[in-house]
C-alpha cells in the first residue's frame, strides 16, 4: 500500500525542527511579558455580566412586598426539587402570597428554569456567586435571605425582557 | 601543604557547593512555577512571603508532614533505596565541575572545584548513567504497572541518548586533548568556545542533556497523561521530594556540564585586556559561570513550557537515526578543524 501523503509535506526547514522550535520559543517568550489574566480573588472580585446565572432570588417591590403570587410553578419545574412554596391569602391586589418560600441551596443546580417559568418575573437569577454555608441547615435559604430589592436586580430584569 | 589546611579547605568548599545546590534546587522549583505561569498568562505563586519568595520552604514543610506510604506489592528495600540513590548521585556529580578560576585566599591557592579528577568528564558520564538505576529501581520495586512502564521507558531512553551524548563529548575531548574539566575550560579561551567551533556537537549535546534529565520534550518516564506519575507514582512524602530534588539537581548538573564543555566554563572572552587586577577578574569570571548556568536553567524551563512531548517511537527515531549520526558527523568536523588550524 502506498504511503498516504499529507496534505502539505514538511519542507526542509520545517524538517530540521530547530527553526520551528525557535519560533515556538519566541512566542512563549513574548507571552511572558503580556498582561496577566489572573484575578486575585479575595481582593479583586469578578463582576458577572447580566446573563450570569448566580443564586436565585425573589424580587421585592419598592413597597417592600414580594412579587411572588405563590403559584408554585417554580417548585413544580425545579429538576432538583430544591424549592418549597406554601401559599396563603392576602388583602393586597394580588390576593395570594407565599407564606413560606424556601430554596435548598445544596440542591439548586442553577439551571434557571424557575426564572423561565415564572409568570410574574418574581424569581430571577442574581449575580451573587459567593455561597458559603457551614452546615446543612444554613444551606436552606428562607424568605429573609431570598428577598432582594428590585433596584439591585435591574440588569437581570432588563436582560430577561430583551432575551427571554 | 599541611593536611589540616587541605581538610578545612575541602570541607568549606563542600559545604559551599552543597548549600548553593540545595538553595538553587528549591528556588528552581519556584522559578519553574513562576515561568510556567508567566508563559500561560498567569501570575504564579505569590502568597507566601514577598511575591512568593518563601514558597519553597512552605512546600518542604508540607511534604515533610505528609504520610510516607509504601504499597503492599512493593519491594520494600529497593523502594526505599531508590530515592536515596537518586539524590546521592545527583548531588555527588557536581564534585568535578569547576565554577571559577583558581583564587588566592589567606596565602593559599584555592581551586574552585571540589576535585580535580583528570578523567572528570568520564566521572560525570559514569554517575549520570548510574542515575538510570534509581529510576529503574523505583519503577520496578513499586509493584505498579505505571511505575514499571515509566522505569522501562526511562532506561531505554537514557541508554539511547547516552550514546550521542558520549560522541558529542568526543569532539570536545579532541579539541582539549584531555578529559580533565580544568583543561577543557582552559582550551576554550577567547572566543574559542566549543559552541561556536562545533555547533552540531553543541546541539546534539543539548538535546541529549534534555533527554538525560527527563525534561520535556523528552519526559516520557513520567508522562503524566499516560502514566499517572511514571516511576514516582507510588512515592509520597520526602521520598517523592527526593526524586523531585534529584530531577532539579540533574538539571543544574546538565547546565554546568553544558557551560563547562561548550560555553567556556568560567571564561569571559578577552577579560584580561580590561586589566582589572587580581581579585576582580576572578570574581567576574566566577559570576559569569553562574550567569551562564542560570541562563541555561531558564532555557530548560522555557523549553519545557513551549514544546509538546515526543511520542515514544519518535523519541527513539530521533535518538538513533538523527542524534547519533549527527554526533558522529561532529567528530569528523572537529577532526577537520584540528587538521586545518593546528
Amino acid at each position: 500500500m502506498p504511503v498516504k501523503k499529507r496534505k502539505k509535506d514538511l519542507n526542509l526547514m520545517e524538517n530540521l525542527y530547530i527553526p520551528e522550535i525557535a519560533k515556538g520559543l519566541a512566542l512563549t517568550f513574548k507571552t511572558m511579558f503580556k498582561p496577566k489574566v489572573t484575578m486575585e480573588y479575595p481582593e479583586v472580585k469578578f463582576q458577572p455580566p447580566a446573563s450570569y446565572r448566580g443564586r436565585p432570588v425573589l424580587v421585592q417591590e419598592e413597597s417592600g412586598v414580594e412579587r411572588c403570587v405563590a403559584c408554585g410553578l417554580c417548585s413544580r419545574v425545579c429538576p432538583a426539587l430544591a424549592i418549597e412554596v406554601r401559599a396563603s391569602e392576602t388583602e393586597l391586589e394580588k390576593e395570594r402570597y407565599p407564606e413560606k418560600f424556601e430554596i435548598n441551596m445544596l440542591r439548586c443546580i442553577f439551571c434557571g428554569f424557575c426564572e423561565e417559568v415564572c409568570p410574574e418575573e418574581a424569581i430571577v437569577m442574581s449575580k451573587d456567586y459567593e455561597l458559603v454555608f457551614t452546615d446543612r441547615e444554613d444551606a436552606i435559604y428562607g424568605k429573609d435571605k431570598l428577598l432582594v430589592p428590585v433596584a439591585n436586580l435591574k440588569d437581570r430584569l432588563e436582560f430577561l425582557r430583551n432575551f427571554k | 601543604m599541611d593536611i589540616w589546611g587541605i581538610v578545612i579547605e575541602s570541607v568549606v568548599k563542600i559545604l559551599f557547593v552543597l548549600t548553593i545546590m540545595l538553595l538553587t534546587v528549591s528556588y528552581l522549583v519556584l522559578a519553574e512555577r513562576k515561568v510556567s505561569a508567566w508563559i500561560q498568562s498567569r501570575l504564579g505563586p505569590n502568597r507566601v512571603g514577598w511575591g512568593g519568595a518563601l514558597q519553597p520552604f512552605a512546600d518542604v514543610a508540607k511534604l515533610l508532614l505528609k504520610e510516607d506510604i509504601v504499597p503492599k506489592a512493593a519491594d520494600k528495600t529497593l523502594h526505599t533505596l531508590a530515592p536515596f540513590l537518586a539524590i546521592f548521585i545527583a548531588f555527588s556529580t557536581y564534585a568535578v565541575i569547576p565554577f571559577g578560576p583558581p583564587i588566592t585566599l589567606f596565602g593559599r591557592e584555592i581551586n574552585l572545584h571540589l576535585a580535580d579528577v583528570n578523567i572528570g568528564v568520564l566521572y560525570v558520564l559514569a554517575l549520570t548513567s548510574l542515575g538510570v538505576y534509581a529510576i529503574t529501581f523505583a519503577g520496578w520495586s513499586s509493584g505498579s504497572k505505571y511505575s514499571l512502564l515509566g522505569g522501562i521507558r526511562s532506561s531505554a531512553q537514557m541508554i539511547s541518548y547516552e550514546v550521542s551524548m558520549g560522541f558529542s563529548i568526543g569532539g570536545v575531548v579532541m579539541m582539549a586533548s584531555s578529559l580533565s574539566p580544568v583543561d577543557i575550560i582552559e582550551s576554550q579561551s577567547g572566543w574559542m568556545w566549543n559552541a561556536i567551533v562545533q555547533p552540531i556537537g553543541f546541539i546534539t549535546f543539548l538535546v541529549s542533556a534534555f533527554a538525560e534529565t527527563n525534561r520535556l520534550p523528552f519526559d516520557l518516564p513520567e508522562a503524566e497523561p499516560e502514566l499517572v506519575g511514571g516511576y514516582h507514582t507510588e512515592y509520597s512524602s520526602m521520598k517523592f521530594a527526593s526524586f523531585f530534588m534529584a530531577e532539579y539537581a540533574n538539571m543544574i548538573i546538565a547546565s554546568g556540564m553544558i557551560v563547562m564543555l561548550y560555553l567556556g566554563g568560567w571564561q569571559v572572552p578577552y577579560i584580561e585586556k580590561l586589566g582589572l587586577g587580581s581579585p576582580f577578574t576572578q570574581i567576574i569570571q566566577t559570576l559569569s559561570f553562574f550567569v551562564k548556568v542560570g541562563f541555561l536553567l531558564f532555557f530548560f524551563i522555557w523549553v519545557r513550557w513551549s514544546i509538546p512531548r515526543f511520542r515514544y517511537d519518535q523519541l527513539m527515531n530521533l535518538g538513533w537515526k538523527v542524534m547519533f549520526p549527527l554526533s558522529l558527523l561532529n567528530i569528523v568536523w572537529v577532526a577537520v578543524v584540528i587538521m586545518l588550524f593546528n
